[in-house]
This record gives structure tokens, sequence and C-alpha cells, in this order.
């Protein structure tokens, strides 16, 4: 009886240490570094002045990028649910022996590298490609007008490059929806539609808070979209910004206060969102 | 430029384990986290890096390998096999050192955030030598971080370095760094869409060009000929010069006419046509051109800025000799134009022309790789900045450029 009073404890041990190297240690450090003097530079090293500051520095300097990391997430996530709940529901009730394959097709994209599949989009969206030419002849765009480095294009390059992270978990849960329900609600004089809206979408919910959250949290801080098919800075995401704060130029407390910052934002939004849906129960 | 401090190993890390205990002490006594955050803070580079001692003792002689690290496409290939290099097999041969080399440089921040932690503590990269572009050389050499080169091992480098390269404001003699490759920035256009630019103030005001225009996120090149075109010197100019520069940019970004910035990334959409003109490094000019003839380039009458990719050796390499071979090897005129075969940039090397003759007449007379007196003459090199400078130059263009 001795020995499983502890063993539970002792499996924990691989991951415990796991987070603490590699979680909880690079966030103390990212927490402290975001309380250096900003003045700072590696010429005459970072003091700790617990300069709180900071925080109220970047919040003011960068909340434009801020907003708009979440207002283009926040499209791109409604988008790519539009996308691939149909999506889903095909490859879940209607595709027969095509299922795995079709499965197969949604994954297909990783097999190449996130970086190619964005680049893929310049030509796609490119000013010379047959599908800016269309959007010329149908008048949708004026004669100047061009969708690479637009918001546009940012938007359409996150919503496709999170799109499976959406379709699986919605897949997921329309898949286990066990087939005599719906039947049931026939039996019972709902109509197709009513059927859907009062069985489907309700036991599919589950799939759909997941898949929202693995969309907008990674769009949010991305900004591979907005390097590669924005317009600098009239399109530049949180992640820009970090990526530039610690990379060019060096105002590493600046970079960790707003990492920080982004972190808690995600968190706030997330956990409202979950008591908004009311799934708790469900996640 | 920095003397490096005497180093007495033994007991500067002495002082340094002391001061560790003490941060450590502090963290776990009854002060409890706040202390430990306060001692997080980190040392000043420029002490940390040599504290510890810059040099180890040189392995070169009993472990003849050399571990190079450079940038992508920066050096001659064999026709048959994309993997063998035929001039380090030369290398090789002469010197009798086995060589790793390493094409992981991409960029130039993000090799420095790579390097960093190591050099800051004192130590090795597991590198003998490094590429770096001017301004980052110039921080490394700034904060202490690379070994002084011996000129008794490099009297290649003495002898054969171009004039116009010879005393960059951050390592007047050429002390601690030697040109891998130069190149230009300047304007390239794309004829299919466009008729000739010719200066920055056409590439900033033409109607036709609106939404077509980029310009580069390293801020020396975009800021250096925009300098230019207001009369002012890269080389030598105010705060209130860099601030007229920047005013000028944001009034192209703010009117449109500027796309975006890029890095390397914009040499598809120049062949693409996606945009029509922008500045441009000089190799990846030669390279489009070597696809498409209608990529043309423009030198401004106002000028261009000449850059230069240099070899370093990081402080604690353990092949600092082999390095210095390496640096001797690679400057002389047979090889430099071997070398300069392949790659697109210039060529640092004096004499590497005539050598370059023999192999192909064409490549000597490329402008792009082996430029005219006339046209060095129009070509300025970025000032060296102080680290707050640098600092405040580079927040005021990342605002404008979308970092």
């Amino acid at each position: 009886m001795r020995t499983r009073r502890w063993l539970p404890y002792a499996l924990l041990i691989p991951g415990i240490l796991w987070l603490a190297i590699f979680f909880i240690a690079p966030m103390f450090n990212l927490g402290a570094t975001s309380l250096y003097d900003p003045n700072g530079s590696l010429d005459t090293g970072y003091r700790m002045t617990f300069h709180v500051a900071n925080y109220g520095d970047a919040l003011s300097q960068y909340y434009p990028q801020f907003l708009r990391s979440f207002s283009y997430a926040g499209i791109a996530t409604i988008s790519a649910l539009i996308i691939a709940y149909p999506l889903a529901y095909a490859i879940a009730f209607k595709s027969g022996r095509w299922k795995n394959f079709l499965l197969v097709l949604v994954i297909a994209p990783f097999f190449t590298s996130f970086l190619v599949r964005t680049l893929a989009w310049t030509a796609i969206l490119g000013d010379n490609s047959t599908f800016v030419h269309f959007l010329h002849t149908i008048h949708l765009l004026g004669p100047q007008g061009r969708i690479l480095a637009t918001p546009v294009a940012v938007i359409t390059g996150l919503t496709y490059n999170f799109l499976p992270f959406m379709t699986l978990p919605l897949y997921a849960s329309l898949e286990k929806i066990d087939p005599r329900l719906i039947e049931a609600s026939s039996d019972l004089y709902a109509s197709a539609f009513t059927g859907f809206r009062k069985v489907t979408v309700p036991l599919s919910l589950p799939g759909v808070v997941a898949g929202t959250l693995l969309t907008f949290i990674p769009a949010s801080g991305d900004y591979i979209n907005a390097t590669l098919l924005g317009q600098g800075a009239r399109t530049s995401m949180i992640g820009n910004v970090i990526d530039s704060a610690f990379l060019v130029r060096l105002a590493y407390p600046l970079a960790a206060a707003l990492s920080f910052m982004l972190m808690a934002a995600i968190v706030g939004i997330v956990i409202f969102y979950i008591r908004r849906a009311g799934t708790e129960e469900l996640v | 430029m920095i003397e490096k401090p005497v180093s007495v190993p033994g007991f500067a890390q002495f002082i340094k384990a002391q001061a560790t205990r003490r941060a450590v002490l502090g963290g776990v006594g009854a002060t409890g986290i706040a202390a430990f955050l306060a001692a997080c803070g980190t040392s000043a580079g420029t002490k940390s890096g040599t504290a510890a001692g810059a040099t180890v003792t040189d392995l070169s002689e009993k472990d003849k390998t050399l571990i190079v690290s450079n940038w992508p496409l920066y050096i001659d290939v064999d026709s048959k096999n994309q993997s063998d290099h035929p001039s380090i097999d030369g290398f090789t041969a002469k010197t009798g050192a086995k060589v790793t080399y390493t094409e992981d440089v991409s960029d130039n921040n993000v090799f420095f955030g790579k390097v960093r932690n190591q050099l800051a503590a004192g130590q090795a990269t597991g590198r003998d030598l490094i590429v770096l572009t001017d301004w980052m050389a110039a921080r490394l050499v700034r904060l202490g971080w690379v070994e002084k080169v011996d000129k008794a091992n490099v009297p290649n480098v003495t002898a054969h370095l171009r004039q116009a390269l010879k005393s960059p404001s951050w390592d007047a003699n050429r002390d601690y760094s030697a040109p891998w490759q130069s190149g230009f920035s300047l304007i390239a256009y794309n004829e299919h869409v466009t008729k000739p630019v010719k200066d920055i103030d056409e590439l900033f005001t033409r109607p036709d060009l609106k939404g077509k225009v980029t310009l580069l996120t390293e801020m020396r090149d975009t800021v250096g000929l925009v300098l230019l075109s207001l009369g002012k010197s890269p080389s030598n100019f105010t705060n209130d010069d860099f601030n007229a520069a920047m005013a000028k940019i944001q009034k192209a970004v703010d009117s449109g006419q500027v796309r975006k910035f890029t890095g390397n990334e914009y040499a598809p959409d120049l062949a693409k046509g996606n945009i029509a003109a922008c500045i441009a490094w000089s190799g990846d000019v030669v390279q489009l051109q070597f696809k498409d003839p209608k990529i043309k380039y423009a030198v401004p009458d106002a000028g261009i800025t000449l850059w230069s990719d240099n070899m370093l050796i990081p402080n604690k390499a353990a092949h600092k000799k082999n390095a210095e071979a390496w640096m001797n090897y690679y400057y002389d005129p047979a090889i430099a134009a071997q070398v300069a075969a392949y790659v697109n940039y210039i060529c640092p090397v004096d004499g590497a022309q005539a050598e370059a003759e023999k192999i192909d007449p064409k490549l000597a007379k490329n402008q792009l790789i082996f430029p005219s007196a006339e046209t060095l003459s129009k070509s300025h090199i970025f000032m060296g900045l102080d680290a707050a400078t640098e600092k405040t130059y580079q927040d005021a263009f990342s605002k404008v450029s979308g970092g």
C-alpha cells in the first residue's frame, strides 16, 4: 500500500522537471528581464531596478499593435470557423469511403514548412497573379488596387495557416455524434435545419471551442504572415514588435514586458470566452 | 579602439565566482524572490567578455581543424557536387587543416542572438571564424568579443586588401577583421513594368511607382541612400541629418509610395513585377540579371553605400592560427578570383581582377563584382555608431519600417 501513495508523484517527476526547465525557468528569466532598467545596454549591462513602468510604457506605445493583433486573429478565427465547419461536417457525415483520404488532405499542408506555405501565398495574391487580374476584371479592385501587402492578405494568410487546427477538433466532435439523435429529431417533426440547430450544433460545441482557441491563440502571436504578406508598419502585429525589440533594437526589457502582456491578455480573453460559452465542463 | 585588459584568468574567475555565490545566497535567503530578482541584472558586456580571459590555448598545431560559420551561397561550389567547395579543398591541401564549413549565418541579428549569451559569459562559441556585416562586426569589436588578428600571420591581407576598405571607422587598422566580400546598396528596377529609375527622389515621388516600391529593413542601407539624396554623407552626419532622412522616408511611407520594408525577400517580388523598383543589394541584382536581363540597377549621382561582410575570430576560438591561415589564404588573388567567379558580390582583394580575367573576361568586367575606381568613388561606408546612438536610430527606424 505504501508504494501506491508515492507512485503517482514519482510518475509526475519527468513532466514537472520538463516544465520547470523549459517553462518556469525561462518565464522567471523573462519576468526578471521585463523589470530591468530600460536604459541598460549590452555595453553597460542591465541593472535590476524593478522598473515596473516598463509595462505602462510598452502598453501606451504599442496598444495599437495589440488591438490589431487581436482583431486580425479574431477575424481569421471566425473565417476559419465558417470555412471549416461545413468541411468538417462533410468529412464526418458525407464522405463515405473517402473519409481517411480527405483527413490526410487536411493535414497535408503540415508536410511542408510554415514559411514555404506562407511564401506560396505571395504568388497566389501577387499583383500580376490570375486571381488579382480577375478581381480587376470584375471591378472588385480599382486599377491601382492590390491584395498583397494589405491587411486582407495578412488575414487570409492567418486563416489559411491555422485552418487545420480548426478543422480537426470540429471533425472529432462531429464524428462522435450519434446519428440516431438526428433521426430522433426528425421523428419528432423537426425540420432538417431545426435538427441541425438543436442537435448537431450544441453537440459540436466542444469542437468549436477547442478549434477557436487553437486558432486564435497562435494567430494573435504570429508575425510571419504580417512580415511576408503585410505592409510594414501599417499591418505590423504585436509579434513583429516583440521580434524586432528582441533581435534588432536589443530593447530586452521592453520585449519581455510586451511578451508578458501578450500572454496575460490571451489568458484573460480565453477565460472570458470559456465562461461566456458556458462550456467549462466540455473542455 | 578598445584595448583589451590583460587577463589574469585565475583572479578574474575568483571574483566572478564570489559574485555568483552572493547572488544565489541572496535568493534563497529570507529576502526571498525579490532579492533573487534583484540579483538578476546582467553585467557589462565588455567586462564579462574578457573577465574570464578572451583567449584559450590555441590548439591549431595539435588539432588541425577549423570551424567556419558563413552566409549561404557565399563560396565557390563544384559544378558537379554542390556540397563540395574546391577552394576549401585547396586550403586543406595547403595547410593540412580540415574545415567544418557551416552556412548558418542568415541574418546578423538572429546570429547575434545565437552567440550573445556565450560571448557575454566569456564562453566558447564552438566557432573559429564568423562572417558578419560591418555594423554587427563593429558591435562585437566594441564589446570586446573578438580576438585581435596577428598581422604576422596574414601578410596577404595587408598586401592585397582594397584601398577603399582599409580603414572603416570601427576598426581603423583592420586589427580585428578582414572583409570576406563587399557589396553596394543601390537602386534596382524591373524594366518589364517601369521605365528607368535613376535616383531616390524618383523612387520616393514618381506617381507611376506608387505602391510598387520597397525599401530595406536594414537601417543603414535605407537611411544611407536617403542621406546621400539629401546631400549628406553616411560616413559623417549629424542627428539633424538623420532626422531629416527619417522625415523623408516617413513622407514616402505615408503617401503610400512605399509598399513595405523587406529583407532578402524583395528579390522574388522584383523578379515577378509585384514591385517595380527598390533599394537592393548588388549581389542580388547580379543574380537576378543572370535569369532576366531586364532587371536593371542604377547608381544615383548622389552616391551609394558600400558595406562588407567581415571575417572575425570570436573570443575563445580554439583554432585561432588556423583561422588566420584561412584569412591569409583567401586573400591570395588567385583564390579570391576563384571565389568571385561563384559569388556575386564585390571582391575585396586587389589583383583578383587580373586573375578573374583568366577565368572569364566577362566576370572581370562586371561593375558589381570588380567596380571601377569611378563607381567606387561614389560609394560611402556608413559610420560606426556608439551603443546609445545606435539604439536611438534603430528605434526611430523601426517605428517607420514596422518592427
